[in-house]
């Protein structure tokens, strides 16, 4: 069934969410440490079990790709939801500071992008997948 | 008339979906059109996005773009942090193990690098217009790493209200900037692989940013800059007041 697989999904989501929110208060900041993070690695490794253990038929799978094709649209609703007339209204400095920090780290992403080898780039989308 | 505008803010949600559809179909109209699909379809629709979260805040004087209109409140549902963090924890599906963990040293790297940079940036800004003590330094330096590294750091040293603002200001001019220059930039910067999404994730850490910025490009790259972006708000909220704090303490002496 295809709940099984957003139940699945879901549930990661807490889990992962329930320990960032741990490690927050562990290390003493008032703030999700890694949540979303743990919960993509505990959803690879759960789903990667169920499938070779032959518990995600075709159909639960469904559940996790509904979500995962729902992304851009939700992205897309979350950029319509941005402060984005206070970002434009914080003056000079703050123009400067938050063009300058975005500015220093696209410049970083090839140097730090090259440690341990180069990768290659992946093959070419094809436009029914995008 | 006002039967239909109640009946589609009670639908709030469902009319969203109907809203974003709009969106995205004009954009990929757009971008087959107007750029003969060279900017993506998805990018033209965060940046759409963007210009109805102007013109929502201009109208309402609020802080949450147009879902602050109350016709469009179900746009907030949709694309707020519960849905939005299951749809990015969904894309985790299928990822393989191994590529995540040959990167990962990449990543942790960023993920360092991307926190002190920023703060360095925003901190020598800051004090060249002024605000030069520590205190003020490491805020609008957290600024400059998200804005809720900023607002969590000012809080925790007691900076005044407008250096918070300041710093608030500056992270949400860097996600606005990422979600609208990922795209652009990515060719320049070799950001086609997993490693470079994860190194990518680590160096900017908004996550929204990222999150937009990574779908504009290519929906592929995003579990490996998700993955390192959700480190990155703790860890400065981590750094910010302590390390970070007495680092720039130790340079200003005030």
């Amino acid at each position: 069934m295809i709940i099984y697989g957003v139940a699945a999904l879901a549930a990661c989501h807490l889990a992962g969410v329930i320990l960032g929110d741990m490690l927050g208060v562990l290390l003493g900041v008032q703030s999700n440490v890694g949540g979303v993070g743990f919960a993509m690695l505990l959803l690879i490794v759960v789903t990667d079990w169920m499938r070779r253990t032959d518990r995600m038929p075709a159909l639960s799978e469904q559940g996790i790709l509904f979500w995962s094709a729902m992304y851009i649209p939700i992205v897309v609703a979350m950029a319509a939801q941005q402060n984005v007339v206070a970002a434009l209204a914080g003056g000079p400095v703050a123009i400067l500071v938050g063009l300058a920090a975005t500015a220093a780290c696209w410049a970083l992403v090839p140097v730090v992008a090259r440690i341990g080898g180069q990768d290659a780039p992946l093959p070419p989308l094809l436009p029914q997948e995008a | 008339m006002q039967m239909i505008v109640e009946l589609l803010a009670k639908n709030g949600l469902v009319f969203a979906f109907v809203m974003v559809g709009l969106v995205m179909w004009l954009s990929y109209q757009l971008s087959d059109r107007l750029t003969a699909g060279r900017l993506h379809g998805s990018a033209v629709a965060i940046i759409l996005g963007l210009v109805l979260a102007w013109i929502g805040g201009t109208m309402t004087g609020g802080s949450k773009g147009i879902a602050d209109v109350p016709l469009f409140a179900g746009i907030g549902l949709m694309g707020g942090a519960m849905l939005r963090d299951l749809a990015i924890v969904s894309t985790a599906y299928g990822v393989d193990m191994r590529v995540m963990r040959k990167a990962g040293a990449a990543g942790a790297t960023a993920l360092a690098l991307g926190i002190v940079v920023s703060f360095a940036v925003g901190a020598a800004i800051a004090a060249a217009f002024g605000y030069d003590d520590a205190v003020s330094m490491a805020t609008i330096g957290g600024g400059a790493a998200t804005y809720i590294v900023g607002p969590v750091t000012g809080t925790a040293l007691g900076a005044s209200s407008d250096v918070i603002a300041l710093s608030v200001a500056a992270g949400l001019l860097k996600a606005v900037l990422v979600m609208i220059g990922t795209p652009f930039v990515a060719p320049l910067i070799g950001l086609n692989n997993a490693k470079s999404a994860m190194a990518y994730g680590g160096l900017m850490g908004t996550t929204s940013g990222v999150a937009g910025g990574l779908a504009a490009t290519d929906k592929r790259l995003v579990p490996y800059g998700a993955m390192t972006a959700t480190f990155y708000t703790g860890l400065g909220c981590l750094l910010g007041p302590s390390v970070i704090y007495l680092a720039l303490l130790a340079v200003t002496g005030r």
